[in-house]
């Protein structure tokens, strides 16, 4: 971009969209121009910086000046101050304990990272082709077309050891093999970009932040198998994504990249479409997806056969997850010893990880495979917030299952976490404080999976909700031990006798959580006891004495006449009239009222 | 909106954009759920009138069309509001605290989730990751996207669009 003295990177990922980044964008551009600046300086939206909890996130090239919690009022400063003057603006560069950091490698939370799969996003104009291509953008394409043939291809995916990143970990290289060989005409080739666990976004941001990875990794599964024609399946809650990736399968069209016509001088060609999903969890597995595809109700069936032997329309289909795709480009380029070198023994590379929930740093990291989740949690992550402790990561969504402070040096690959009771899924990493009910983390599991079965076999469909009434029951306080029993009982079937993984992976959560926060369970069933404070029934709301200064807000406050007292003198709430809605607690200046 | 001469194709330039669509999908394979998308952003919902004509159009039988609209909670048969609301209900927003945010949000609709405001101005509905869990809880109304939620907040969003159609 030789053109422009310095480029304004303005974040547009779904966390920068939802607190303001495009008025901020607004803004810039606006005193850009009043200052006259609009030749030299170019504003761009990027995908998902990483860093969402500081959005709206802003960068400054060449310098890579990172910007945190801009408004658009401070448009005006950043131009006037850094892209006039080059002094950049102090107060919205991010806090650290040494004092303020200027650039993007120098938070904690990049220098841990190594971004393969991410390498692109955040840093390139999404809507840009000449970008992509400006980074090496379809080298892997046209070497691959010009000077490999698709069995070296294959062997050198197998060789980098790259396994699959939607959820099984299934070797990639070997799948594009088996469907290569399978016997059927035409081959097709699909991209899972259905990120179904509620709490992971890293596909989402691949798609926004750099489509083009993924056109160009399915174009590479294409000429390995013998397939002309793929489909990217994104779900429907990700309309911004679908409009990058329908922007960029244009471009690529109209750069003779992605089309009807023989590529790089050759005769092989590749052509993608979009299919948009609509809101069915089970779609992401690869049979219901594809049975949706053909324009069914997304149910899945049996395998074998495996889509690599009949897929889509009954024919033989590669189907990979759009991480797993966005890493096979670099593999390319570089090299499967490359690649082979970073991870473990039997996980290569680096995945990402949606970090959120009860941490300092949330967003988006990738870090070679076998990083411990001490260094995820607390080097990347900066930790619990509010001083409050660590006590559990939940891993792989609703399939996966919870580790807890004892599991702090363990390497995050698939090996390790499946013996720990949890799994890669697709790398959603939520963190629990002492403020997370375990149960009720069980329990809110149970439901998203119950609400998503999709009811095609008996011990998915009741079996889920049996295990779902008595979870309500113990966090309700009217659970026996005998519920603890049938509910171990109950997810030993679900778990074996289910059709798909959805019901296969379902009771996870319950039985994880029961691994180790068994004395959880027994506190909500023997001690009527919430230890976490969360579950409402359970809740016991008490005035400290010591504490109270007899002010009286809570006893106006409180809907239901429960708190008495008489002005600057201790209070009392009456536990019969008490609804535990929680507002006295809320609005309490002096922290007097204990939650139990 | 909504008159009860909706149903007279001739004047109504929605049915001109349906055909449209469906002249464009028609014959190609797997076109169901595409049309059904199609007619739902036109219609804001599936009228039964729309699902017999896409069945039709498409050659598929009606009761795989209303199977289908009926197994993805995408589609509705049901008209919606002006402005849908969609609650994330994923992990990360739970932990932070999204089911409290529903509970000031059904309060301030007085309606639950599947449900549409008297007036036609809100829908509910609680939707998985937005993938914008880094600034749990979060929601959108319309095509906005509102982050770092808190009960509070709400009554001061929803008024923006009452104060908008007022
Ligand atoms: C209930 C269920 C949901 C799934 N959801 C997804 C998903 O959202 N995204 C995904 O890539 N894989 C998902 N999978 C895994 C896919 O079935 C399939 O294994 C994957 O797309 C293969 O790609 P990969 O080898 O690149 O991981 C899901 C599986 C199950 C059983
Ligand atoms: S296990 Fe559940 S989701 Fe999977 S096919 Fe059976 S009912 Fe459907
Ligand atoms: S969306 Fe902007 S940093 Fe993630
Ligand atoms: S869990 Fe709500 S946006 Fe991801």
């Amino acid at each position: 971009m030789p053109r422009y003295r310095a480029n304004v990177l303005v974040c547009a990922g779904a966390g920068c969209l939802s607190c303001g980044c495009r008025p901020v964008k607004e803004a810039l551009l606006a005193e850009i121009d009043r200052q006259g600046l609009a030749g030299e300086i170019r504003v761009i939206e990027t995908g998902c910086v990483g860093r969402c909890d500081l959005g709206p996130v802003v960068l400054v090239y060449p310098e890579g000046v990172f910007y945190g919690r801009v408004r658009p009022e401070d448009a005006v400063e950043i131009v006037r101050e850094h892209l006039l003057k080059g002094r950049p603006v102090e107060r919205l560069l991010p806090e650290k304990e040494t004092g303020r950091i200027r650039e993007l490698s120098e938070l904690d939370f990049f220098r841990g990272q190594v971004r393969i799969a991410l390498r692109n996003v955040g840093l390139i104009d999404p809507t840009s082709i000449e970008e992509y291509i400006g980074r090496d953008g379809y080298a892997a394409l046209a070497k691959v077309v010009t000077e490999m043939t698709p069995e070296r291809v294959i062997e050198e995916v197998k060789r980098s050891g790259l396994r699959g990143r939607g959820g099984a970990g299934f070797p990639t290289g070997l799948k594009w093999e088996l469907t290569a060989k399978a016997k059927g005409e035409p081959k097709y080739v699909i991209c899972n970009a259905d990120e179904g666990d509620p709490g992971a976004f890293m596909d989402r941001s691949i798609l926004e932040g750099d489509p083009h990875s993924v056109l160009e990794a399915m174009a590479i599964a294409g000429y390995a198998i013998g397939a002309h024609q793929g489909y990217v399946y994104v779900r429907a809650e990700y309309p911004l994504a679908v409009e990058r990736l329908d922007h960029a399968i244009d471009q690529a069209r109209a750069y003779g990249l992605l089309g009807r016509e023989g590529l790089f001088g050759t005769d092989f060609f590749f052509d993608v479409e979009i299919r948009v999903g609509a809101g069915a969890f089970v779609c992401g597995e690869e049979t219901a997806l594809i049975a949706s595809i053909e324009g069914h109700r997304g149910e899945p069936r049996p395998k074998p056969p495996f889509p690599a032997a009949a897929g889509l329309w009954g024919k033989p289909t590669v189907i990979n997850n759009v991480e797993t795709y966005a890493n096979i480009p670099p593999i390319i380029l570089r090299g499967a010893d490359w690649f082979a070198g970073i991870g473990t023994e039997k996980s290569k590379g680096t995945k990402v990880f949606a970090m959120a929930g009860k941490v300092k740093n949330t967003g988006l990291i990738e870090v070679p495979m076998g990083t411990t989740l001490r260094t995820i949690v607390f080097k990347l992550g900066g930790g619990v917030p509010e001083g409050k402790e660590f006590k559990a990561a939940q891993v792989g969504g609703p399939s996966g299952g919870c580790l807890t402070a004892a599991h702090l040096d363990l390497p995050m690959d698939y090996e390790s976490l499946r013996d720990a009771g949890a799994m890669m899924g697709s790398g959603g990493l939520i963190i629990m404080d002492t403020s997370t009910c375990m149960v009720d983390v069980a329990r809110f599991f149970l439901e998203f999976t119950q609400d998503e079965s999709c009811g095609r076999c008996t011990p998915c469909r009741i079996g889920t909700k049996k295990m779902l009434e008595i979870l309500d029951k113990i966090v309700a306080g009217e659970g026996t031990m005998e519920d603890l029993a049938v509910l171990e009982k109950l997810a030993g079937m679900v778990k074996s006798a289910s059709l798909c993984g959805l019901g296969q992976s379902a009771p996870n959560p319950v039985l994880s959580t029961l691994r180790y926060f068994r004395d959880e369970y027994e506190a909500h069933i023997k001690e009527k006891r919430c230890p976490a404070g969360v579950c409402r029934a359970l809740l016991r709301y008490e005035i400290d004495p010591e504490k109270c200064t007899g002010c009286g807000l809570c006893r106006r406050v409180c809907p239901t006449g429960a708190i008495t007292g008489r002005p600057k003198e201790a209070h009392a709430i009456d536990p019969a009239l008490c609804a535990k809605c929680g507002v006295c607690y809320a609005k309490c200046k002096f922290g007097a009222i204990r939650k139990q | 909106m909504g008159c009860a001469c909706a149903r007279d194709h001739a004047t109504d330039e929605r049915y001109e954009r349906l055909e449209a669509a469906l002249k464009e999908w028609a014959g190609r394979p797997g076109a169901l759920i595409p049309a059904l998308h199609r007619a739902q952003q036109i219609f804001g919902y599936l009228p039964e009138d729309v699902m017999i004509r896409i069945a039709e159009a498409l050659d598929v039988r009606l009761a795989e069309v209303y199977g289908v609209a009926t197994f993805y909670s995408f589609f509705s048969l049901k008209p919606r509001g002006k402005y849908t609301i969609g609650l994330c209900l994923g992990t990360a927003c739970y932990v932070n605290g999204a089911a409290e945010v529903l509970a000031a949000l059904e309060e301030a609709l007085a309606i639950r989730p599947g449900e549409t405001t008297k007036d036609g101005l809100f829908s509910l509905s609680v939707t998985r990751c937005l993938g914008a869990c880094g600034l749990a809880p979060v929601m959108t109304v319309g095509e906005e996207v509102y982050g770092r939620l808190t009960p509070a907040k709400i009554p001061g969003i929803l008024a923006r669009y009452r104060e908008k159609e007022a």
